[in-house]
């Protein structure tokens, strides 16, 4: 039993991460220095923690759709609209605990929409998404009238940059997310189930399981945790910028979903890994933040590190690594 | 003297009295204006300032929005040749390929005027082009810092723009040398911060952590005012004073950097001001009355804003032009 979990703490993913923070305090000595101020913990490794959070629950939610063999690319701007909604409800006076419900049913229903463009009208999830990631941040655009609505709110404010026993807020909802969803997959026959999907509906939906509703339920978490996300985002510089929030992101959660090790094939997911590899980006950003290179070496930087992580954790590697590292196997063992 | 020499006489001396009544003004002239379309909140206002110059002179503008595509610009040039407009103002969406409708303008001879951006075309097919000089914009924020500091030394962290692009690249230039006199001043740390307030604040996170606390930050120099706004909040969240322990100096003045001056935690900012129709209506005016040619590149003033100069007054003056 030790043994085994000695194992699963020797994952490629976990190794990846020590690797590149031990870089990163190559780089900046003082990277693990956390000290407590203002009631909080403050360090550059508290960082990564904040700023990987948004990615993190992106990577939560997308996590399920690619392992049901789709995609979804419109989670950055259904972040921006449930930015704006929230940010446009709390300025134009309602309470903001409704505005934070309100922004999670709107991203809820852009979930939906997704998940009916994927499984009732049998679209590809990578252009049925794209509907929605164009549109997206026009309907941003519009409810904010194309201004950066900032707001003051106490506790929007908190959901984007208040701290939970010293912990940064984001980081908290995120880890919260991840356990509770990791339990409903893990701990019912629905992890099962979409891995199944994933593999083959046709077969999957012959053998009884409701593909179609669990397509919708994939589609519409991903959409909930985007616009958790999007809230998280508004909240850190207290405005709502539909124009920037979520830019982009859809391709750091994607990464941060094959970087975890769930194939984009459908099939094999893990959402914890699924962090890990939204920590792992953002360790990097974090690093090139601290280490003072030039900001034209930004991406490259990025690239050449994604690129040895997924070598590392491709198929061939782990040929040709000692045969112990396969939890696959030893699971299937028992 | 014969009767026509007298004829013309007459007529060049009501001329010359009408223009010199008539100098600056574009009552009831029709001029039309392409605009790129609403992608930044400076976009916004100069679209709304615009508006409010051309409605105090009396010009009967004709508004067309690209939304960002350059083809729906020339189509917008063509339509207003078609309708004979007096004159176009066009901020071009990109440098390149604007050749044949150009051409078109000279050949219904109407002037154009560009605003803000320049175009890949030659000089003789526009009237005349208005725009800020971003490394003049640098320049004045570095030289800011400069007299601020006051001979102490400074280390200075830079948060740039998106990597490549020219105000990025001007902003920078400029305030290196704005502050090349002083040896006192340095930057010590440069980042991107993609012109967004949310990773001006991650990237300000990462400084203050690698100088000490923030300790060794004397001033940030921000290449626009989001980032800056960004910035200060994390200063605040890094437990520091914006504004005192930490000089905050940015560029564009938009409304939101006015209420951070007004509250001591930012302390200068430079405009980039969104009146680019003022001059370029003032030009026209010149040409259509007596085809004065104006300079080829007008270049708009870049004013500093400190805590001196009303800051709560200009937040109230800006926040309704669409920032």
């Amino acid at each position: 039993m030790i043994r085994r979990s000695l194992l699963k703490l020797a994952n490629p993913q976990l190794l990846a991460l020590i690797g590149v923070l031990l870089i990163n305090w190559l780089l900046f000595p003082n990277f693990f220095r956390v000290t407590w101020q203002d009631g909080r913990f403050f360090g550059s490794l508290i960082d990564v923690l904040n700023r990987g959070a948004p990615v993190a629950i992106l990577a939560v939610g997308m996590v399920g759709v690619i392992a049901t063999k789709g995609v979804d690319l419109s989670v950055g701007a259904v972040m921006a609209v449930a930015g704006a909604v929230a940010a446009t409800m709390v300025v134009a006076g309602y309470p903001a605990p409704i505005a934070v419900v309100a922004a999670l049913v709107v991203g809820l229903l852009c979930g939906l929409w997704n998940g009916i463009l994927v499984a009732v009208l049998d679209i590809q999830p990578i252009i049925a998404t794209l509907v929605l990631m164009v549109a997206g941040r026009g309907i941003a655009q519009l409810i904010t009238e194309g201004f950066i609505v900032t707001f003051n709110d106490p506790l929007l404010i908190y959901i984007g940059t208040g701290s939970f026993l010293g912990f940064p807020m984001a980081a908290v909802i995120a880890l919260v997310l991840m356990v509770i969803v990791t339990l409903v997959v893990r701990r019912t026959a629905i992890g099962l189930f979409i891995e199944a999907v994933g593999v083959n509906r046709a077969a999957a939906s012959l053998a009884g399981i409701r593909s179609r509703m669990l397509l919708l339920l994939v589609y519409s978490l991903s959409g909930l945790c985007a616009a958790i996300a999007g809230i998280i985002v508004a909240g850190d510089i207290r405005g709502a910028d539909a124009n920037n929030a979520g830019l982009w992101l859809e391709l750091d959660a994607i990464l941060a979903v094959v970087i975890g090790g769930t194939s984009l094939l459908g099939g094999r997911f893990s959402v914890p890994l699924a962090v890990v590899g939204a920590l792992i980006i953002q360790a990097m950003n974090t690093g090139i933040l601290v280490s003072g290179f030039p900001p034209e070496f930004n991406l490259i930087v990025k690239a050449g590190l994604i690129f040895i992580v997924l070598v590392i954790q491709s198929p061939l590697a782990s040929r040709l690594a000692p045969p112990r590292i396969k939890p696959v196997a030893k699971v299937s063992a028992k | 003297m014969s009767i026509i020499t007298k004829l013309a006489l007459a007529a060049g001396l009501a001329t010359a009295l009408s223009t010199a009544a008539f100098a600056q003004d574009l009552t009831g002239k029709v001029i039309g204006f392409s605009q790129i379309g609403s992608e930044s909140g400076w976009r916004a206002a100069e679209t709304s300032v615009t508006k409010q110059e051309a409605e105090a002179r009396g010009v009967d503008l004709k508004f067309a929005d690209a939304q960002q595509k350059q083809e729906n610009q020339i189509k917008a040039l063509r339509g207003f040749i078609a309708q004979g407009v007096d004159a176009i103002l066009i901020a071009p969406v990109v440098a390149t390929g604007w050749e044949d409708v150009l051409k078109e303008a000279q050949e219904a001879e109407i002037p154009v005027v560009l605003l803000d951006r320049g175009v890949d075309a030659p000089e003789d097919l526009y009237l005349t082009s208005v725009a800020s000089d971003q490394v003049l914009e640098g320049r004045t924020a570095g030289e800011w810092l400069v007299n601020q500091v006051a001979g102490k030394d400074c280390n200075v962290v830079e948060l740039q723009g998106t990597v490549g692009s020219s105000p990025a690249i001007n902003r920078k230039q400029g305030f290196e040398e704005g502050i090349a006199s002083a040896a006192n001043v340095k930057i010590t740390q440069s980042q991107t911060g993609d012109f967004t307030r949310s990773k001006g604040k991650e990237v300000m996170e990462a400084f203050l952590k690698s100088s000490n606390g923030g300790a060794d930050i004397c001033a940030v120099y921000a290449h626009n005012d989001d980032m800056a706004v960004g910035a200060i909040q994390a200063i605040k969240d890094a437990g520091l004073k914006p504004g005192t322990d930490i000089l905050v100096v940015s560029i564009d003045a938009v409304p939101d950097i006015f209420t951070a001056i007004a509250a001591g935690e930012a302390n200068a900012t430079v405009e980039l001001t969104p009146n680019m129709a003022g001059p370029a209506f003032d030009a026209l005016a010149a040409y259509l009355a007596d085809g004065t040619e104006p300079e080829k590149f007008i270049i708009t003033e870049s004013k500093l804003y400190t805590a001196e100069n009303d800051p709560a007054g200009e937040y109230e003056r800006r926040k309704g032009l669409g920032y």
